[in-house]
């Protein structure tokens, strides 16, 4: 029981990749450590393995404020069957060209 | 001689390294002397990846495990390539060097032979042996080797790493809590016998000139810096002497003869053996 007890001690870390210059960085997944200059070291070793990245963040998991599952609906289903907010909604006016 | 190797179609790529084989394709052929030192630097590291492999399972925690499975792989990697190229000499495959030869024909250091004890003292080795083997990786690009040169050069990038994760993890440990500093403290005391060995020049660096490095001259660069972290952690750089048969003979060393039984088991009781 002492190892899992150790284990809950090191602080949970989000990891971020960036696979090449102009993207933006990933979540890749999460790992544990006892720090940050750590952390950055074992995402290196978790998940960079086979030439992924160039660039990697870790973010402690608690500094992460989540949108709640619970509030699906309310959160993303409103959007639903409002298609005048996607561009493709309008009709191209005529005369207009190249857009 | 050309060390390029393939990308794979998809997107991740192996990239572009050294490998075993395409040393043993390559057609270069060591020299007696120069396959002995080679032979020499392999030993090292095959012995201390088979030591790291133990911790497999076994590290305080998965990302530790999954961080010294990783040095133990890249240091089996650096001992392919330095077997391979040793036996170009001899006629001997890679396999026949690591797995049929005896203890007295293997000219590991006692550092690395040294039991893994607590993850005090395994980093504590891993400190000392990886500065050790930045400096000499550092020296040996420029050997007047091509094979050697380019191996050094692929391992140096690995080691580079392979001493962060050691200097790290020792200020972690003794700046620690007073359990970890006072047992990385005996890590340190444990193994510091068998620094000098890292250092003694011996037959065939004596003969090779500027194709290998000097050890005597790896001495002072990489005790300054060695001493430089032990003090930043707060720990005290034992003061002792050599241990006896500073000459990688394997006659006063207890441990050789133990790995070797357990590495070498599987492919003497089944010569030929794949998986």
């Amino acid at each position: 029981m002492t190892s899992s007890a150790d284990s809950s001690s090191w602080p949970l870390w989000e990891v971020f990749i960036r696979s090449s210059r102009g993207l933006s960085h990933v979540h890749a997944g999460s790992l544990h450590a006892p720090d940050a200059t750590m952390a950055i070291r074992n995402a290196r070793d978790l998940y960079t393995r086979r030439n992924e990245g160039t660039s990697v963040w870790v973010v402690p998991a608690a500094a992460i404020m989540a949108s709640d599952p619970d509030s699906k609906g309310a959160y993303f289903e409103s959007a639903q069957g409002k298609s005048y907010r996607h561009a493709t909604y309008y009709t191209q006016s005529e005369g207009v060209k190249h857009l | 001689m050309s060390f390029a190797s393939h990308d794979s179609a998809t997107r991740q790529s192996q990239g572009e390294a050294l490998t075993a084989e395409e040393i043993a394709a390559s057609g270069a052929k060591a020299e007696d002397a120069t396959a002995r030192y080679a032979l020499l630097l392999g030993d090292d590291a095959l012995i201390l990846s088979q030591r790291l492999g133990a911790w497999v399972s076994r590290a305080p925690e998965l990302e530790e495990d999954v961080a010294l499975a990783n040095i133990a792989l890249d240091l089996l990697g650096h001992a392919r390539f330095l077997l391979t190229y040793a036996g170009t000499a001899w006629d001997k495959s890679e396999d026949d060097l690591a797995y049929f030869r005896s203890e007295e024909e293997f000219r590991s250091c006692r550092l690395v032979e040294q039991e893994n004890g607590d993850f005090g003292k395994t980093i504590a080795r891993q400190l000392i042996f990886s500065f050790y083997q930045h400096e000499l990786y550092s020296r040996l690009v420029h050997s007047t080797d091509a094979t050697l040169a380019a191996i050094a050069e692929k391992a140096l990038k690995e080691v580079d790493y392979h001493q962060d994760h050691a200097a790290q993890w020792i200020l972690r440990l003794g700046l620690g809590t007073e359990e970890s500093a006072r047992r990385v403290q005996a890590g340190l005391d444990s193994v510091w016998s068998y620094v000098e060995e890292l250092f003694t020049d011996v037959e065939p660096m004596t003969q090779l000139g500027d194709i290998a490095v000097l050890p005597s001259t790896l001495r002072e660069p990489t005790l300054t810096r060695l001493h430089q972290v032990i003090d930043q952690a707060g720990l005290t750089v034992p003061d002792m002497s050599g241990a006896h048969g500073a000459d990688r003979s394997g006659r006063h060393s207890e441990q050789r003869g133990l790995i070797l039984a357990e590495m070498q088991v599987l492919a003497r009781q089944h010569p030929g053996a794949t998986w």
